[in-house]
């Protein structure tokens, strides 16, 4: 193994991510529409497909619930398939296979059979892409047991939850946000894994913690550095996987600075900062709490197409600074 | 906040108790006075009163539970306030007592009203355990928090500040008041007394009082003041008063009135006495606000002659007859009496010579009235008549040195002796 780090994009690392998995595990492939020869819809696949093949990089007719289908079929049947949906929007025509079998079938058959399945989910707003190709839906699969949610953040991150969650006996479901594609970070060379169901945190603070995740984390980092100039010291915990939820860091971070602040794109009402909030509430955090616990998410609206309306539906940094400022208020 | 209702000690040597009947049920409305339950001991059956006014909520005594004395047993709900988990005893009593109507407190009533809404005090849960954990009443701590609410930094503050102020919790004992009570009345026969429970005025005069007299250091300076040229000024304004449409003079001035505004004067005089102490600066105040001791029926208070320095005498006499009558009918409100930088009571009326006051924050003096008498006195020695009236000022040394002290004693006397000088 090769622990030598380069910077990657946060595209370059799932490619790489699906690479080594298709190199070292023959059960494992790829579906999806237009990742074959397109090298799919954001390009993410690439050349994948001249390197093993349209029998493990399989180009899919155009029915997300037709292709959920086969690849639930698949993996119950000892494959390791990595589907990819063009937008997560089309996430709901795939239900019934997300939710009702792939979710189920390890309960329902006692164990005998599991459902090691990964699917990615192109997510998020701000590529002008409109209301029905922006959507965050995370919060709707992170409602059903028997899947696996994650947000990777980083390049660093979205390759190795990625190489997770091939290991993972259960489905997986990742959600890549569209506008960290391009993102650049360090990526170690060859296979390494981050573990599922561990929140990381990416800065140290005293005086408030944001949960956050996904590209929210990036925003609340430039957030800090500006409540820095100001004597405001934020720790950011960056969530990683909603389902299941690391409790611990979130509690402990919170027990420390006392103050809490959720950020996420998803529309706030009964999004994951609302399971977050009450989380908190519910925990011996509770008595550790020097302010209301408080959410910045996206409004209760269509993303719309629009590019400025677009911003002003999802927490942007100003935001991030105001919330956090008011929060502190009161503080010496 | 809740009231707490505890278990009584009615009994010398009782460790426990057990309530015989709830004589109100939970969710019932009750009066302050009436009574909610009976207590058994070994001789007989006693009512205990409620403490407050509001809804019985809450009970976790049950009739026929052995309850150890001074366990609360149920709480009392104000209008508004949410039937709650029950708060530590301290706390309840603390508060019970802070949120009482108080006819002379001044300046801590309005800290605690900008802390308080009708009843309820926002803090944040990490304030509230350190306050808990930390012994501080909240009812006492102003919020520097978004709508003002109370957060960490207040309680680390309020915490701070107690190492080098002593509370009014420090000072009565409460939660062993019914303990304390039982041993004192242990000295009289039963029967021999009448027992009448204390009003807030009664209750609040008491806990001032003790408090102004044990955390302020008084000093005392006084002096003779002869009256004879302050007694014909007085007769011959008095017998020209116009008279109104009634036919009655438009004003009738009192000695008392040339004392009010004779202390003004001197206080504008000597303005370094004009002043209030606080823990980090004095508060030079620019006007005399003189409060006047009233006696009235179960007490007393002091209302205020705002500006007096600025008033005539016949302004003054008036506004004194209205505040006094008013007061009489406790029709007062609480900004006619709260504030003020010195104080006169006057116990002349009563042929007393000569008595010393106490403080009353957040004033620095206080000046102590006695009869004015004819007395012999001796000038360029010779004997003669002359009447003469004693005074005391008392002074909060922190804030009124000594030298200070008689140095507005002496202005006073000037004025009293030479009265043309507050026509000035």
């Amino acid at each position: 193994m090769n622990s030598a780090v380069r910077e990657l994009t946060y595209s370059q690392a799932i490619q790489e991510a699906m690479a080594i998995a298709l190199e070292s595990d023959p059960r494992v492939f790829l579906m999806g529409e237009d990742i074959g020869v397109y090298g799919g819809a954001f390009q993410v696949t690439g050349d994948l497909v001249e390197r093993f093949g349209s029998e493990r990089v399989i180009d899919m007719p155009i029915s997300e619930l037709g292709g959920a289908g086969l690849a639930v079929g698949a993996a119950m049947t000892g494959m390791r398939p990595i589907f990819e949906f063009q937008f997560s929007d089309f996430a709901t025509l795939a239900m019934e296979q997300i939710v009702n079998q792939a979710a189920k079938m390890r309960f329902m058959l006692g164990g005998e059979v599991s459902v090691p399945l990964v699917m990615r989910f192109p997510a998020g707003s701000g590529t002008g892409a409109a209301a029905q190709h922006s959507q965050s839906l995370e919060a709707w699969l992170a409602h059903v047991p028997g899947l696996k949610v994650i947000q990777p953040a980083t390049p660093h991150d979205a390759k190795g939850l990625l190489l997770a969650a091939v290991q993972d006996p259960d489905p997986v479901m990742i959600f890549e946000h569209k506008l960290l594609y391009k993102v650049k970070g360090p990526v170690p060379e060859g296979h390494y894994t981050v573990p599922i169901g561990k929140a990381e945190i990416r800065r140290m603070g005293r005086d408030a913690t944001i949960v956050a995740t996904s590209i929210m984390v990036q925003k609340s980092l430039e957030a800090a550095e500006i409540l820095q100039t100001e004597g405001i010291d934020v720790e950011i915990v960056d969530l990683r996987t909603i389902r299941p939820i690391d409790r611990e860091t979130v509690i402990n971070s919170v027990k420390k600075t006392t103050r809490l602040l959720c950020v996420y794109e998803a529309v706030k009402t009964l999004g994951i900062g609302a399971e977050i909030s009450a989380m908190v509430a519910e925990s011996e955090a509770f008595d550790y709490l020097d302010a209301p616990i408080m959410r910045l998410g996206g409004a209760d609206s269509p993303i719309p197409y629009n590019p400025e309306l677009e911003k002003s539906v999802v927490p942007q940094v100003p935001d991030i600074v105001a919330g956090i400022r008011n929060l502190v208020q009161g503080r010496r | 906040m809740p009231t707490e209702i505890i278990l009584p000690k009615v009994d010398m040597d009782m460790a426990t108790g057990r309530i015989s009947k709830w004589l109100v049920a939970e969710g019932a409305t009750v009066k302050q006075g009436d009574p909610i339950f009976e207590i058994e001991t070994d001789k007989a059956a006693m009512e205990v009163e409620a403490p407050a006014s509001g809804t019985l909520g809450n009970i976790i005594a049950h009739e026929g539970a052995d309850v150890p004395v001074g366990n609360p047993v149920a709480w009392i709900y104000a209008a508004g306030e949410a039937v709650a988990a029950p708060l530590k005893k301290e706390t309840v009593q603390a508060a019970t007592q802070a949120a009482e109507a108080s006819p002379v407190t001044q300046a801590a009533v309005s800290v605690e009203r900008t802390a308080q809404t009708s009843g309820d005090i926002r803090a944040t849960p990490l304030a509230k355990r350190l306050a808990r954990e930390g012994g501080i009443d909240l009812s006492h701590v102003k919020g520097s928090g978004p709508h003002g609410r109370i957060v960490s930094a207040d309680i680390e503050d309020a915490i701070a500040a107690r190492s080098t102020k002593s509370t009014v919790q420090d000072i009565v004992p409460v939660a062993n008041a019914t303990e304390h009570d039982a041993r004192t009345r242990a000295y009289f026969e039963p029967g021999s007394f009448e027992e009448l429970p204390h009003d807030s005025m009664r209750k609040t005069i008491a806990r001032r009082l003790l408090e102004a007299k044990q955390t302020i250091p008084h000093f005392y300076v006084s002096a003779d003041c002869e009256l004879d040229a302050l007694m014909a000024a007085r007769e011959a304004i008095n017998a020209s008063a116009p008279k109104g449409a009634d036919g009655k003079p438009l004003y009738k001035l009192s000695v008392n009135d040339f004392v009010i505004k004779a202390l003004a004067v001197a206080l504008m005089r000597v303005p370094d006495a004009n002043v209030t102490w606080t823990e980090n600066a004095m508060l030079k105040h620019k006007h005399a606000d003189v409060g006047v001791a009233v006696s009235i029926p179960g007490g007393l208070i002091t209302p205020i002659v705002r500006k007096a320095e600025l008033k005539s005498l016949s302004a003054i006499s008036n506004e004194m007859k209205d505040l006094a009558s008013r007061a009489r009918n406790r029709k007062l409100k609480p900004e006619e009496y709260q504030g003020g930088s010195t104080a006169v009571s006057n116990l002349g009326m009563f042929g007393v010579k000569n008595f010393q006051a106490i403080v009353n924050p957040p004033h620095a003096t206080i000046l102590a009235v006695g009869a004015g008498e004819q007395r012999a006195v001796v000038k360029n020695g010779q004997l003669s008549v002359a009447t003469v009236m004693t005074v005391t000022f008392s002074t909060d040394h922190r804030a009124v040195d000594g030298a200070l002290g008689a140095e507005l004693l002496q202005a006073f006397k000037s004025l009293i002796e030479n009265p043309v000088g507050m026509l000035v």
